[in-house]
C-alpha cells in the first residue's frame, strides 16, 4: 500500500511538472483509458503512414510518437536487464537517449512498407498488472496481423511499455539485441552506448 | 479418421505416424528443473550456430539474391496467386491436423475454405473465402498437434535450409510430409504441384520481406540469437492461440534483483 501511494505521489508529481495538460489522477488504469491512449497512438501512426513522407521525416515522426506515448525509460532499462544495476545514473540517461534514437531509426525506416495500410484498435483486456490493447494491422496484399500494446500506469502516467507483433515482443527482441551488443563490447557500458548511437 | 486419408498407403501413414509420435515424445530433450522459462533452452547451441552460419552463407550467396531477383521480376499479382495456390493445397493437411487435435470447428472451417477457394477461387488462385469474410485459416500443423497431445517443446534447433525450429516442431515437419491427403489422392506429377508452389512461395517471401529478413540476418549484433528469440516467441504465440499473457511486468523487481524505479532519481 505504502508503495502504491509513494508511486502515486511521485507519478502525480512527475505528471504535474512534466505535462500539466495531460495530468490525470494516476491511480487505477481503466480499460477505457488504456484504449484511449492506444487510440491516440494508432491515430498518430495512421496519419504518418498516410502522409507518404520521406523516410527521414517518418523516422522523426515515429520518434515523437515513441517518446510521447511509450515509457522509454522502463523499456530501455528492461532491455539492459540486470546490467542496468551496475550502470550509473548518467550512463542510464545516455543509454536511454541513445536507445530512443536507435528504436526510431530501426523501426521508423520500416514505416514506408506500411504506406497504404491501416491499423485498427479491436479490443482491450486486463492482463496481470497491465492492460493489453489489441489492434489489427492491414497492409496491402498481406493477411492482417495482430499487434498488442501493453499499457501500464505504474510510471505514474498511462504509457505503453511493449508492442507485441504476432507474439514477438519489441522489448524482449531488443533485450537480445542489446545483450549481444554489450557482449560485443566486452561488457563496457560506455562502449555499448556509443554502439547504440550508431546502430539502427 | 476420415476415409479419404486411407485411399492409398494407409499402413505406411499409420506406422510412420506412430513411430514419429513415439520418437518425438521420447526425443524432445526435457528442460532441466529450475531452468528459467524466459530463457531459450538451447543445449545444442554450438552445432546450431554452425548450421546458422551455413544457412546464412546459403542465403547470402543463393537464396537471398534468387528471392530478390524472382520477386523483382515476377509481377506482384502472379506472386500472390502462386502463394494462394500453394496455401490452398496445404489446407487438407491442416484439416487432418485439426481433426487429430479434436478441433472440429477448425476442421470444418478449413474444409469450407478449401471447397470455396478450389471451386469459386479457381483452384486456389484466388482467396474467395477471405473476400467472403469466412473464418481465418487455422494453418494447423503436426508440431501443433504434438503440442496439443502434451509432447514437450524440447530443445531449440536450427535446421539446414529450413531454419529455426524446436525438436517438437521439427518432428512435426517430418510427419506433415505425410499428413496431406492430397499427396495420396493425386497422381504424379500433380501431387508435386503443392510442394513446388510452396518452394516458390518461400523464394517469393524471401524477396518480398527482404528488408525484414536482411535486418535480422545481416544487421543484428547476433543474428543467431535474434532469429532464435523471434522464432520461439512467434511459435509460442501461434500455439497459444494468440494470447499474450506470457510476459513479465518490467515494473516488478526481478527475483533477487531489485529493479529501481526509474522515476526515483
Amino acid at each position: 500500500m505504502n508503495d502504491i501511494s509513494r508511486r502515486f505521489l511521485i507519478g502525480a508529481g512527475a505528471a504535474a511538472t512534466l505535462l500539466p495538460a495531460a495530468a490525470t489522477p494516476a491511480f487505477a488504469l481503466t480499460e477505457a483509458r488504456a484504449r484511449g491512449l492506444i487510440d491516440q497512438v494508432v491515430a498518430d501512426i495512421n496519419r504518418v503512414i498516410a502522409s507518404g513522407k520521406s523516410t527521414g521525416a517518418m523516422i522523426r515522426d515515429f520518434e515523437r510518437i515513441f517518446a510521447r506515448y511509450a515509457d522509454v525509460n522502463i523499456i530501455a532499462r528492461s532491455t539492459l536487464g540486470a546490467d542496468s544495476r551496475r550502470a550509473s545514473s548518467g550512463q542510464m540517461r545516455a543509454f536511454t537517449a541513445a536507445f530512443q534514437g536507435y528504436i526510431a531509426r530501426k523501426y521508423g525506416k520500416r514505416f514506408r512498407e506500411f504506406i497504404g495500410g491501416q491499423i485498427t484498435v479491436t479490443g482491450v483486456r486486463q492482463v496481470k498488472s497491465w492492460h493489453e490493447v489489441r489492434s489489427t494491422v492491414k497492409l496491402r496484399g498481406k493477411s492482417p496481423f495482430t499487434v498488442l500494446f501493453l499499457v501500464s500506469d505504474r510510471s505514474g502516467r498511462d504509457l505503453f511499455f511493449d508492442m507485441v507483433i504476432e507474439g514477438v515482443s519489441l522489448r524482449l527482441s531488443e533485450r537480445t539485441e542489446i545483450g549481444a551488443m554489450l557482449d560485443r563490447n566486452g561488457g563496457n557500458i560506455d562502449a555499448l552506448i556509443a554502439d547504440v548511437q550508431r546502430a539502427g | 479418421m476420415p476415409n479419404f486419408i486411407s485411399i492409398r498407403r494407409p499402413t505406411l501413414f499409420a506406422t510412420g505416424l506412430a513411430l514419429v509420435v513415439a520418437l518425438a515424445a521420447a526425443g524432445c530433450t526435457p528442460r532441466p528443473a529450475g531452468y528459467p522459462a524466459s530463457e531459450p533452452f538451447d543445449p545444442y547451441e554450438e552445432e546450431n550456430r554452425r548450421t546458422h552460419a551455413f544457412n546464412r552463407a546459403l542465403d547470402k550467396n543463393l537464396v537471398g539474391p534468387a528471392g530478390k531477383g524472382y520477386s523483382g521480376f515476377i509481377p506482384d499479382d502472379v506472386e500472390n496467386m502462386v502463394g494462394r495456390f500453394a496455401f490452398n493445397l496445404s489446407i487438407p493437411g491442416a484439416v487432418v491436423n485439426n481433426i487429430l487435435q479434436g478441433n472440429m470447428k477448425g476442421a470444418t472451417e478449413d474444409t469450407y475454405r478449401f471447397l470455396v477457394n478450389t471451386t469459386i477461387g479457381l483452384g486456389g488462385l484466388f482467396d474467395t473465402a477471405s473476400e467472403l469474410n469466412m473464418p481465418q485459416a487455422t494453418d494447423a500443423d503436426f508440431g501443433q498437434t504434438l503440442h496439443v497431445w502434451g509432447v514437450r517443446e524440447g530443445a531449440y534447433v536450427e535446421l539446414p535450409l529450413l531454419g529455426p525450429s524446436t525438436e517438437r516442431a521439427a518432428a512435426g515437419k517430418i510427419v506433415d510430409l505425410f499428413t496431406n491427403p492430397l499427396t495420396y489422392v493425386l497422381d504424379e506429377p500433380e501431387n508435386y504441384y503443392g510442394t513446388i508452389a510452396t518452394g516458390v512461395t518461400g523464394l517469393s517471401d524471401r524477396g518480398r520481406y527482404a528488408d525484414t529478413i536482411d535486418s535480422i540476418l545481416y544487421d543484428s549484433a547476433d543474428s543467431y540469437a535474434q532469429a532464435r528469440s523471434l522464432y520461439i516467441q512467434n511459435r509460442r504465440f501461434k500455439l497459444g492461440g494468440g494470447s499474450g499473457g506470457a510476459f513479465e511486468d518490467p515494473y516488478d523487481a526481478e527475483p533477487g534483483t531489485p529493479l529501481e524505479d526509474p522515476y526515483d532519481e
